[in-house]
């Protein structure tokens, strides 16, 4: 990881002397490989948080170079920028309202056609914009040959080639920026036009909204998108025009209503010219890597048993490699407890080196030992993604989701829940209707976590012995099963709407870059570490003083065990003492805290246990807590990205009526087999 | 004039129309699903999603998208040019 160090040494570099900003916004379609030059550009000097008011990922950073200090937007990625998606707004609005001194416009060579769509879009918003002809080298792999300075001829702006992968074109794109910056570059786009057809209409859309457009909008670029159907300008447009004008325009508008076909249709029109004599294709009939190897992995069986492999392999390399790691960490730090234990007795009160020993060490130990599975897990996610698999596991998926009324894309979503529930939820981020991204974020928390399968790896050989595999495998399959039956319940019965749209490009498969992927494991491990880190070391406090006090470290006279006590009623219906319903509670913190609960209360819990509770009432437990409440992160997590508590508290209620009612299922109807 | 749904793998078609919501034309017409454009079927096999290639790209189109988008067969295009349609 350390030679993800490139520019941001002299980033850090104190300012010499007068030094200018240039603000460069980052624009361009999905798997251009934008974010690889973003990277490139800043390093680890980036920031990365959420567009205002927005749950969308917002990466700012920056470079120094001589005496320009160059600061990056890095724009959500877009195939156009009409109001489609919040993407598309937030990329466009950027631009329009902050104004970049250049727009770096990034393109994928080896599909020029498809991904120069979006500077035709750009090209009409006022700020000039730098061509970036990304994936040179997958380009020419794939037989295609794109020449720069024709196409920089055609377009009439900067046109840099570059293979941000291999890092090459990186100072090139910073000196164009620079020359379009200070005009020394002679800039004269070369725009696209609308089809012969529309222009009159065009025109007088234009002269009639001309007067009323609001700041900072372009009356031109307005009365194209009211043309275009743009939700949002239709929206401003109706509210800033007099009534009479307003009727006028949309009664147009009504009667032009098929227009996006025909402006789309004229963009790529335009794009054809431009690159005419720019890109010389490989003959039809050869056949590029990604056909050939789509041919296996995109089939409806080799794909599958493919997909299952690169399952296998993902689950094998996360528990292979992190559990000895997390099982050595967690040795170390019980360790680390001890001995500040010993070496602050005396000096402190009794209470305090317990606090800071077990509360505070322990709990901020729990979060540590989660880590090297975490990092392992989004390492390999983060190597599918770039190399361009995932889309095809999405679509390999599609066809169990629909049941669901989700789609391929909520796949990736639920896989990273098998590591933790909570990137699970902010991952959801890539569905884009709000109906299936709050059934996702509904059904995420059922997917058992690495944290309750670390209880189950514990628990299941105390009760079952040698059967234990198979009643963990069971488990993950019941967790599944109501996952499955809840979807396809809330698809059918309780959410109303329509669809998701499943449409989603597959991108060219390539070799992974590490420093992406290293960026993709950083960035997604800092984002557990901030919101589950802090939540679990807050709320494993906030139990130890539960289990700590009134009696001074007695937990069976503690207020934990008050509560217990009191829980008691439904414990009996599932054949549960109320120190078992304890642990559940306490797992409510953070899922492995179960296995510690049951230490303090039981001492030795893999002898005495066995002997308290029957085997239908130890299955039953194992039910519940694998389908019990979420943690309090994934919780958190679900409050800050639905925005709404209603969604959070059903999320929690129906968590709990499940699970409880699982447990008394089993130990009830257990009993009544084992019994009669 | 047949939805996309209705090639088989390898065929081609020039897109028609767009059937559907505002929202769905302007997402596809991105992508240059535009009239005239040929699409290529790459997957289709009767149930869950279709692959198609537009414009240099796969895309991976759910079978209630794909039977939106309306072709003209290319082999068909001596009928429609002779006013079947």
């Amino acid at each position: 990881m350390q030679r993800l160090a490139r520019v941001e040494s002299e980033a850090a570099a104190p300012h010499v002397g007068e030094c200018v900003t240039i603000k460069v916004a980052l624009a361009g379609q999905p798997n251009v490989g934008k974010s690889t030059i973003f990277n490139g550009l800043t390093g680890m000097n980036q920031h990365v948080g959420n567009w205002p008011g927005k749950t969308v990922e917002q990466k700012t950073g920056g470079c120094l170079r001589g005496d320009k200090q160059f600061d990056f937007v890095d724009l959500p990625g877009t195939y156009s920028l009409t109001a489609n998606s919040v993407e598309e707004r937030v990329a466009r609005d950027y631009i329009l309202h902050e104004r970049p001194d250049v727009v770096v416009a990034v393109v994928d060579a080896a599909i020029p056609e498809r991904s120069l769509y979006l500077l035709a879009e750009l090209l009409l918003l006022p700020a000039p914009v730098v061509l970036v002809l990304n994936m040179m080298d997958v380009a020419a792999q794939e037989g295609i040959q794109v020449e720069p300075r024709v196409l920089e001829a055609a377009l009439g702006i900067p046109v840099v080639p570059m293979a941000a992968t291999k890092g090459r074109g990186f100072e090139a794109l910073l000196d164009a920026v620079v020359a379009v910056w200070d005009e020394a570059y002679p800039y004269n786009p070369h725009r696209p036009v609308i089809l012969p057809a529309h222009q009159t209409v065009l025109e007088e859309l234009i002269t009639w909204v001309a007067a009323y457009v609001p700041k900072p909008y372009p009356a031109d670029w307005v009365a194209l998108k009211l043309l275009e159907g743009d939700d949002e300008v239709v929206a401003l447009m109706q509210s800033a025009l007099p009534a009479d004008v307003w009727t006028r325009v949309h009664d147009t508008l009504l009667q032009h209503e098929d227009a996006i076909l025909d402006i789309a249709g004229a963009r790529y029109a335009w794009i054809a010219r431009m690159i005419r004599a720019a890109v010389v294709r490989p003959k039809l009939g050869q056949m590029g890597l990604t056909a050939r190897l789509d041919r296996v992995l995109t089939h409806p069986l080799w794909g599958t048993l493919a997909l299952l492999g690169v399952l296998a392999v993902v689950f094998w390399l996360t528990y292979a490699i992190g559990s000895p790691l997390q099982g050595w960490l967690d040795t170390l730090i019980q360790q680390g407890a001890e001995a500040s234990r010993n070496g602050l007795q005396g000096a402190l009160p009794r209470w305090m080196v317990d606090l800071l020993a077990d509360g505070l060490i322990g709990g901020a130990g729990m979060v540590v030992t989660f880590l090297p599975i975490l990092v392992i897990f989004f390492a390999v996610l983060g190597f599918l993604e770039d190399t361009g698999y995932m889309a095809r596991a999405a679509y390999i998926t599609d066809r169990f989701m629909h049941a669901m009324g989700l789609h391929g894309k909520s796949f990736l979503p639920l896989l990273l829940g098998f590591g933790c529930n909570v990137p699970a939820i902010l991952g959801t981020r890539i569905i884009e209707t709000k109906r299936a991204r709050w059934l996702t974020i509904l059904l995420a928390p059922l997917i058992p976590c690495t944290a309750r399968m670390a209880v189950v790896a514990v628990l299941a050989p105390v009760f079952f012995g040698r059967a234990a595999v198979w009643v963990a495998w069971g488990l993950v399959a019941v967790n599944l099963g109501v996952l499955a039956i809840l979807g396809i319940v809330f698809h059918r019965f309780v959410l109303k709407g329509e669809q998701a749209m499943f449409i989603m490009e597959l991108p060219l498969y390539h070799l992974p870059n590490a420093r992406t992927i290293g960026l993709y494991v950083w960035q997604n491990v800092v984002a557990f570490l901030q919101k589950a880190g802090t939540v679990i070391l807050a709320a494993s406090v906030v139990v130890w003083v539960l289990s700590y006090f009134p009696a001074d470290g007695d937990v069976t006279q503690s207020y934990l065990a008050w509560i217990g006590r009191g829980l008691a009623p439904i414990g009996a219906l599932m054949g549960l003492p109320w120190m078992l319903m304890i642990a559940l509670l306490t797992s409510f913190v953070a899922k492995e805290n179960t296995i510690a609960t049951l230490g303090v209360l039981y001492g030795n819990f893999e002898t005495t246990l066995p002997t308290l509770i029957t085997p239908p009432a130890a299955l039953g437990f194992l039910v519940v807590q694998m389908l019990f409440v979420p943690c309090v992160a994934t919780v958190a997590a679900v409050k800050q990205e639905t925005r709404s508590w209603a969604w959070t508290l059903l999320s929690l209620g129906l968590m709990l009526v499940i699970s409880l009612g699982a447990g008394i299922l089993v130990y009830q109807v257990g009993t009544l087999l084992l019994g009669g | 004039m047949v939805p996309l749904t209705a090639l088989q793998p390898g065929q081609t078609g020039l897109i028609h129309q767009l059937r559907g919501g505002h929202r769905f034309v302007s997402r596809l017409a991105a992508l240059g699903f535009t009239p005239g454009a040929p699409v290529t079927v790459t997957r289709n096999h009767g149930i869950g999603p279709l692959i198609v290639a537009v414009r240099e790209t796969q895309v991976a189109l759910g079978r209630g998208e794909a039977s939106h988008v309306m072709v003209y067969l290319e082999d068909g295009d001596a009928a429609v040019s002779q006013g079947r349609v």
